[in-house]
């Protein structure tokens, strides 16, 4: 745990999230980086119990969370309900947000700042 | 038979009919969806009539409560939150009243806080809501239950999946609400309504 924020992303499709975490890394190499990609057997989906899990395996204080589609969000909704953890969850454009996100928490930009520039990305409701 | 045992048998009866139609789910999940819809309820079914023959209820919150928690894990998608929370609403619900009609409109403000549809979105919204109002004034039918799923198919999806495809969505029967119609089928049958 090196910084304060960790970052959870949730996709349908296990390498998508895994692609993204490459992506990432590159310019975020101390932020932790969990992710939930894919139903429970690897199918095409999003699993409750791998989200989570991904969700409380954190160290971090706070936990900024991205996903793709609408179901990654139920499922991470019911998560958060039973959780401890803060949460903010984004509703931004999947791999711009959590980008932007990314490089901002590795260069320890502080909260109200990296939400201001997460604002123009926002394409879900 | 007990409110428990009738309930019981509800819920089996709706696993049955969500496996034996499950290609029918599929098939209508990919006209408008993502195609799994029947093989992830199924999945959820299989694993509620695992845990349904270990299990023996003294009430129905109890036994509302493990399908809710047993849908969530298992179901995935969207499917499993929305089949998920309305079974964990009707949980709490029954712990006051055993009203049917009172514990459905839980579950359905369970789906609706999660999901956040409202009717004519083209939703398992557009199931549920007429047809409680029907358990409520004591008219429900299996015709009342397959009209009111007929009128989904002239619905233009607003919410889930199918709201990309917007007016090409149009003309479909919506999967969500055709599994909840196989619900009520169940519930019908199940003798659930009977006094």
């Amino acid at each position: 745990m090196s910084k304060k924020y960790g970052i959870l992303l949730i996709s349908h499709v296990e390498e998508i999230t895994a692609g993204l975490v490459k992506l990432l890394e590159q310019v975020a190499s101390d932020v932790t980086i969990k992710t939930a990609g894919g139903g429970e057997d690897g199918e095409v989906g999003t699993s409750f119990d791998k989200i989570n899990t991904a969700l409380n395996e954190f160290e971090e204080e706070a936990v900024l969370a991205f996903y793709d589609l609408g179901s990654a969000k139920m499922n991470l909704e019911m998560a958060m309900e039973g959780s401890d953890k803060e949460v903010l969850l984004f509703e931004t454009a999947f791999v711009e947000g959590a980008y932007v996100a990314a490089s901002l928490l590795q260069t320890e930009v502080d909260l109200e700042t990296i939400q201001e520039q997460l604002e123009p990305l926002t394409i879900k409701e | 038979m007990t409110k428990v045992d009738k309930v019981s048998l509800w819920i089996e009866k709706f696993g049955e009919k969500i496996t034996e139609n499950k290609e029918h789910l599929n098939s209508l999940d990919t006209a408008i969806g993502d195609g799994d819809h029947g093989s992830n309820l199924t999945r959820g079914a299989t694993a509620v009539k695992e845990q349904a023959e270990g299990a023996d209820y003294e009430n129905l919150s109890d036994l509302f409560k493990d399908v809710g928690m047993t849908l969530v894990s298992k179901v995935g998608g969207a499917s499993g939150p929305l089949y998920g929370s309305a079974f964990i609403e009707m949980a709490k619900k029954a712990r006051e009243t055993e009203d049917i009609g009172e514990i459905l409109s839980a579950g359905l403000e369970g789906i609706q806080k999660r999901g956040k549809a409202d009717t004519g979105e083209k939703t398992m919204v557009d199931e549920w809501a007429p047809v409680i109002e029907h358990v409520q004034n004591d008219s429900l039918t299996e015709e009342v239950i397959t009209e009111i799923l007929q009128k989904t198919k002239d619905m233009k999806a607003t919410k889930g999946r199918a709201s990309y495809l917007g007016d090409r969505s149009i003309g479909h029967i919506d999967p969500g609400a055709q599994s909840s119609a196989y619900l009520f089928e169940a519930l019908l049958e199940a003798g659930v309504l009977d006094e």
